[in-house]
């Protein structure tokens, strides 16, 4: 596998490994993660890449069984060091989940949680202006701004979806982490998504896990294809689909595993 | 091949069907029978225990003269104390005597029975009434006072002329006055305030008994049991359910509340007898006792409830939660709980009502005593609910061993008591669950 030397990665992971219990989930993953990029992560179900993901802001944490190995270096700085809180880490690296899971709360709630807990407003006009502009930069401000009292999980699976990507981005974080955001929505839905991903890209390290091809091919710049808890390939998403050089890669995107 | 017709119902299909038709005999079977027993229950319940809610009253003038009440005319109540209620009974009787007088009612009966007629009760009520207002003396007073408990049951179909002549406390002859000083308005049945509100009374007085006391203790133990058993049950429950790591204590835990939650009772009442009682010198019959014996009855329902809500919460929220940088008191506290909460109402109100109507672990500690004080929340000497108090279903157990046959009257009607605060504790948890249920 070509390695991918960056000169300023955003995320630095080198010989990750991660097992759950006795099963061997990641098996000693390499990868540079660049700022205000897309990264798309594909591959079968089960070959780790939703695993991988969730140790970027150890939400593998919660799970009693897990045990995460190796180095992962954000900003140069070793995220599974004892001295880290993760509580700040989730808030500088957001995520966005496969299913949407809006509190059962309003819609203002839910976008002003975050920013409440970790104290990014000192009063109620700046919590409003985050509000705005985080419900702006998921493009949801125009068809929330009347009903911002109402329950988020009263909007559209598509709405709720980009509800949580505001919510995500209300805390200002700098990696956005998202778990097959779309799989839960119908294509128009995962339209509006995804450009909205590609405007994220602007602000933001997007990192995303997907199970559909052509949408790593639509939003993602660079592209990792896992498979068994190895990372097969990693590069250039114009790369990976036109010219891969690992065969596996190559049956995946073809359709011949999976 | 040749196609089966739609039309014509093969044996396999027929047999499945003929399934299903007595599964659900068999279940509509089993509703009638439930519904059966407790009409069966309710009308016996309610057909003994509804006239305890009334009480037969003779509403009669009492001359009070000075020289029987207060010889030395000082009118010092330690004095007048001196004069038991068999003092005042030889005036009531002179009442009761003069009444029929009055209303121009002959009788054949002597002085003595006349005043037999009234309960035993309302020489103390006359007395209490004259210690406590010293003033009337030396004049007269009209009273409304209990009759005993053959007359009231006469009055309420359960003594009659048959039976009253086979009554060695009552008579036919009595009877027909009772009849004649009801239709001349002196003796009226009304509703029995005093049931709900009197304290319990001695063997030979079933027409006094009242639920005061034990519904004062009730209540008391309830909120012990609230107090205590809600945030221990609550913490206990997150804490195991949320925090705890998944290893063989926590299994060892979890098995054990199981456990508890089926040891019967009375377990508790010995529990509570040796450590509250005998180690920690608590006072016996106490509210508080019995309070702390229910709250350790009713913590494994309140934790098992909790946990049960608490896991129903859907996980997606916890990590939305820990997902914006929320730390993990902060997602139990701020999302998981809010919740879980209709459910740990609902568990808790339901434990609490399991409380309410248990009887085995409290005659172990005392609370079956014959208590005629009621019992105050707090005193100096005896602490926060330290003073003895009984508690409904002691109080119809207490009752339902009794000869009198006005005791089983009153059971009855204690039962009654006993299950209306049941279905208003379980209505305020279908209200509450509806009212703060969510969906997601």
């Amino acid at each position: 596998m070509k390695d991918l030397h960056m000169k300023n990665p955003k995320i630095s992971a080198k010989g990750v490994q991660v097992h759950y219990g006795d099963t061997h989930a990641i098996k000693d993953v390499n990868v540079e993660i660049a700022d205000k990029t897309v990264t798309a992560f594909i591959g079968p179900s089960g070959c780790g890449k939703s695993t991988f993901l969730r140790c970027l802001n150890r939400m593998n944490d919660t799970i009693d069984i897990c045990r995460v190995t190796g180095d992962i270096l954000i900003d140069n700085e070793d995220i599974y060091d004892p001295k880290v809180d993760p509580v700040q880490l989730r808030a500088k690296v957001g995520m966005v989940f496969q299913k949407p899971n809006p509190f059962p709360k309003s819609i203002y709630d839910n976008v002003a949680y975050g920013p409440k807990i970790h104290g990014l407003a000192r009063n109620k006009a700046e919590l409003d202006e985050i509000v705005e502009k985080s419900l702006r930069k998921a493009a949801l401000w125009t068809e929330a701004k009347d009903r911002l009292d109402q329950p988020g999980t009263g909007l559209s699976g598509g709405q709720q979806q980009r509800l949580c990507i505001a919510r995500a981005i209300a805390t200002a974080p700098e990696i956005l982490l998202m778990d097959e955001p779309c799989s839960a929505l119908d294509p128009i839905a995962t339209a509006q998504v995804e450009e909205l991903i590609d405007e994220l890209r602007q602000s933001y390290s997007v990192v995303i896990v997907t199970h559909s091809m052509q949408q790593a091919a639509r939003v993602s710049q660079k592209t990792a294809f896992f498979h068994l808890g190895n990372l097969v390939e990693y590069d250039d998403t114009d790369k990976i689909f036109t010219n891969p050089e690992d065969p596996r890669t190559e049956s995946y995107i073809s359709g011949r595993i999976g | 091949m040749s196609y089966k017709s739609l039309l014509t119902v093969d044996a396999r299909t027929k047999r499945r069907n003929a399934a299903e038709t007595r599964f659900k005999a068999y279940g509509l079977a089993a509703i009638v029978m439930a519904m059966l027993a407790l009409a069966v229950l309710l009308t016996s319940v309610i057909g003994t225990g509804a006239s305890s809610f009334k009480q037969t009253y003779a509403t009669i003038t009492v001359p009070l003269p000075e020289d029987k009440l207060d010889k030395s005319g000082v009118r010092d109540p330690d004095v007048m104390k001196k004069v038991t209620t068999i003092g005042y009974s030889s005036l009531l009787k002179n009442g009761m005597v003069a009444a029929l007088q009055t209303a121009g009612i002959s009788t054949d009966l002597n002085a003595k029975d006349i005043g037999g007629m009234l309960s035993k009760e309302a020489a103390a009520t006359v007395r209490g009434f004259v210690l406590a207002n010293p003033d009337v003396i030396g004049g007269d007073a009209t009273f409304e006072l209990l009759m005993n408990g053959r007359i009231d049951g006469y009055f309420k179909g359960r003594v009659t002329m048959e039976s009253a002549a086979l009554d060695g406390n009552t008579s036919p002859e009595e009877l027909a006055l009772a009849q004649a000083l009801a239709d001349a308005g002196i003796v009226r049945t009304k509703f029995n305030w005093a049931f709900l509100t009197a304290p319990d009374a001695s063997d030979q007085r079933p027409e006094a008994a009242g639920l005061g006391v034990a519904i004062l203790g009730s209540l008391y133990m309830m909120i012990v049991v609230l107090v205590l058993a809600l945030p221990i049950g609550v913490a206990a429950s997150i804490y195991l359910e949320e925090f705890a790591p998944k290893n063989r204590w926590t299994d060892v835990i979890e098995v054990n509340i199981s456990n508890l939650a089926a040891v019967p009772s009375i377990v508790y009442g010995i529990l509570g007898l040796a450590i509250f009682i005998n180690f920690m010198e608590f006072n016996q019959s106490s509210p508080l006792v019995g309070g702390l014996v229910l709250t350790l009855m009713t913590l494994p329902t309140i934790i098992i409830s909790t946990r049960a809500s608490l896991k129903s919460v859907p996980p997606s929220i916890r990590d939305a939660a820990l997902g914006v940088g929320a730390s993990k008191m902060q997602s139990v506290f701020h999302h998981v709980l809010p919740l879980a909460a209709p459910g740990i109402l609902t568990g808790t109100i339901l434990g609490l009502a399991q409380a309410l109507g248990e009887t085995a672990p409290l005659l172990l500690i005392g609370m079956v005593a014959f208590v005629r004080e009621y019992p105050a929340a707090y005193t100096p000497e005896a602490g926060l609910f330290g003073e003895a108090a009984t508690a409904l279903p002691v109080q119809v157990f207490n009752w339902t061993q009794r000869a009198d046959p006005g005791f089983v009257e009153r059971a009855s009607g204690a039962i009654i008591t006993l299950l209306i605060f049941l279905l208003i504790m379980n209505a305020i948890a279908i209200f509450l669950r509806r009212k703060f249920e969510r969906r997601w």
